[in-house]
């Protein structure tokens, strides 16, 4: 039992993680219907920036906030110069100019700092509360209160200010939204900016764990991928109920089923995407999109 | 989906000059292709050979995606099954090399009509999630079934020998017979897209519900569009394997199938030349840039990709068709 309990204890953890990306799509979606295959890359590169000046000898704290400044610059920036020619473009389109960016910043980031792997400073402590047999680590423990402060702070931003109102607006309906005054674009690029910083978080969180190098997030964006799709892509509490779900069956499925094992706990993700699109393709907790042909 | 960028129309020049040109064109072409062998260097056959290869698995994304209008990031698996298909016979059954080719377009013409059945309901942006899902998932799933895929060592096989009467080095042979085989895919791609299912893959490309209310089968046609589509990509495959000899799972993660996509985009989807041009895109841009940066051939292809869809979203097909088009105008006018 203790064992069964510690495997849902790490799912929790590594869930998280995934959480924290899967937040970064959907934000992405939910404003500008585009499902950003660059999301990790960008979070990854992000890492990069933060590993930088860590190295540089910045304290840790002070280059968590100054990566996470540069990336909302570098997600709004990103959208003015890349994103806008294209918006309102067909998917097939945006999916491919994502996947350019895929590309680009994943090989951007192995031509700066190559493809070597390298380690990232853990912000928490080592050891772990115990109990019974069970051990909480203190980095689970850090990575899930991050992960809840960062939704909680984006829960205040849209339901108690000015500009999360004026984001709402945007999403649900940019053509009102812009009749009543909201500078819709400026919003667009704000959704990015936040993104992009919610994606930075998630890289610096998963980082520790995996070793710091350019593919580091090639596998956490499929279980991101899956996350957001169960928990719904246009819902942020979807993506994180979605992701610690994924992570829990990820973990257990690798520990108790040996046709699964550690090799093939990729097939999960793959699994949770198809039974989700084929039974209830809007997810957990999102809205059945209506479409008039 | 209401409109893509894809439609074609057919150019209002293509009279009967231009007409006249394409065919020149092409023969010139022919003979070129038929007479490379035999004035470069083996190294340099080898790379067409290549080209031809990935021409072969462009033209079945290129039905798929720019005729059919369903993203595929999962090309790649196709084109990976076909390679093995043809490995596992010549390696396990010592089956003759030249039924390989069959057999693995038909396992992979199999396997493409079964994804394509759970597919039918997703579409855009779902559908390029599951494919690249699924291409992500085949490595593993290669590595773990090592008795009959070699596993992460992968398969070495033996070369094929030319037969004795042709008098032909190796890689002459092999070139020659995969211009064969790309130029009989072609000519199949060719007549397929103009008949009847064409018309039907491009309808349903344009606009499902009209496409719908007009009698075409949507189930129908979008299964067999990623059926062919996988046909190709598996006839790519095997002869991808008797010209390398070799396969290993790594060769086959989900950077081949972006690459394919890729190659296809700025080729020129939805275009007849499109799949050659592509295919020389995904051979040669590695190999320019390599001497760079082990990341340059990547970056050059997310550059060239974006850049792509912002100014000539026709890809170098249309690029090629516009010049040609200019020029006929400035003719004209003279």
């Amino acid at each position: 039992m203790a064992g069964f309990v510690q495997q849902v204890i790490e799912g929790l953890g590594t869930g998280a993680i995934y959480a924290g990306l899967a937040l970064a799509l959907v934000l992405i979606y939910r404003f500008t219907g585009i499902v950003n295959f660059a999301q990790g890359e960008l979070a990854m590169f992000s890492t990069f920036i933060a590993w930088q000046f860590v190295h540089a000898g910045v304290p840790f704290w002070a280059a968590l906030a100054l990566t996470l400044a540069i990336s909302f610059a570098g997600g709004m920036l990103i959208e003015r110069v890349l994103i806008r020619p294209v918006e309102g473009a067909p998917e097939l389109t945006l999916v491919i100019v994502t996947l350019g960016l895929f590309l680009l910043v994943n090989a951007a980031a192995g031509w700066i700092w190559s493809f070597l792997i390298k380690d990232f400073p853990s912000p928490f402590p080592g050891g772990a509360l115990r109990a019974g047999g069970v051990a909480l680590g203190y980095s689970t423990l850090g990575v899930l209160g991050v992960v809840a402060a960062v939704m909680g702070l984006l829960y205040l931003l849209f339901r108690y200010t000015r500009i999360g109102l004026a984001m709402r607006a945007v999403a649900s309906n940019p053509e009102s939204a812009r009749l009543s005054g909201i500078g819709v674009s400026r919003m667009l690029a704000l959704g990015w900016g936040l993104a992009a910083l919610v994606g930075a978080v998630s890289g610096v969180l998963v980082a520790p764990v995996l070793f710091l190098e350019p593919n580091m997030m090639g596998g956490v964006l499929i279980y991101a991928f899956a996350a957001a799709t169960l928990g719904g892509f246009d819902s942020p509490v979807g993506a994180v109920a979605g992701g610690l779900i994924v992570g829990v069956a990820e973990t257990l499925a690798g520990a108790y089923v040996h046709a699964i094992g550690s090799d093939l706990k990729v097939g999960v993700p793959l699994a949770v995407i198809i039974i989700v699109l084929l039974f209830r393709p809007q997810g957990l907790f999102g809205h059945a999109a209506v479409e008039r042909a | 989906m209401s409109s893509t960028p894809l439609s074609l129309k057919s150019s209002p020049a293509s009279g009967g000059l231009a007409r006249h040109w394409r065919w020149a064109a092409l023969a010139l072409l022919t003979a070129a292709a038929c007479a490379a062998p035999f004035q470069l260097a083996p190294f340099r056959v080898f790379q067409l050979t290549m080209v031809l290869v990935y021409a072969m698995a462009l033209l079945g994304l290129n039905l798929l995606v720019g005729h059919a209008g369903q993203i595929s990031l999962g090309h790649g698996c196709f084109f990976a099954l076909g390679s093995y298909a043809a490995a596992i016979m010549m390696d396990r059954w010592d089956v003759p090399y030249l039924l390989t080719l069959p057999a693995a377009m038909a396992v992979t013409f199999v396997l493409g009509f079964a994804l394509g059945v759970p597919t039918l309901r997703l579409r855009g942006l779902y559908l390029a999630l599951v494919t690249m899902t699924i291409a992500i998932f085949l490595v593993p799933l290669l590595k773990r079934f090592g008795s009959l895929t070699g596993g992460s060592m992968g398969l070495t096989l033996a070369h094929p020998e030319p037969p004795a009467w042709t008098g032909l080095a190796r890689d002459q042979w092999l070139y020659l017979l995969a211009l064969a085989i790309a130029a009989a895919c072609g000519l199949v791609a060719w007549s397929l897209l103009r008949s009847r299912v064409g018309r039907a893959l491009h309808a349903l490309r344009d606009n499902e519900s009209a496409a719908e209310v007009m009698g075409v089968r949507l189930a129908r046609y979008k299964t067999l569009a990623f059926a062919w589509s996988a046909m190709f990509a598996g006839a790519a495959g095997a002869v991808n394997t008797w010209v390398i000899a070799f396969v290993s799972p790594d060769s086959f993660t989900v950077n081949l199938s972006i690459m394919l996509l890729a190659g296809i985009v700025v080729g020129g989807l939805g275009s007849t030349a499109g799949p050659l041009l592509g295919g020389a895109f995904v051979m040669f841009v590695p190999t320019f840039s390599q001497g760079l940066n082990e990341a340059a051939p990547n970056v050059v292809f997310g550059v060239l990709i974006i850049a792509v869809m912002y100014l000539a979203p026709t890809g170098l097909a249309g690029l090629a068709g516009r010049a040609g088009r200019f020029a006929a105008h400035i003719q004209r006018k003279k």
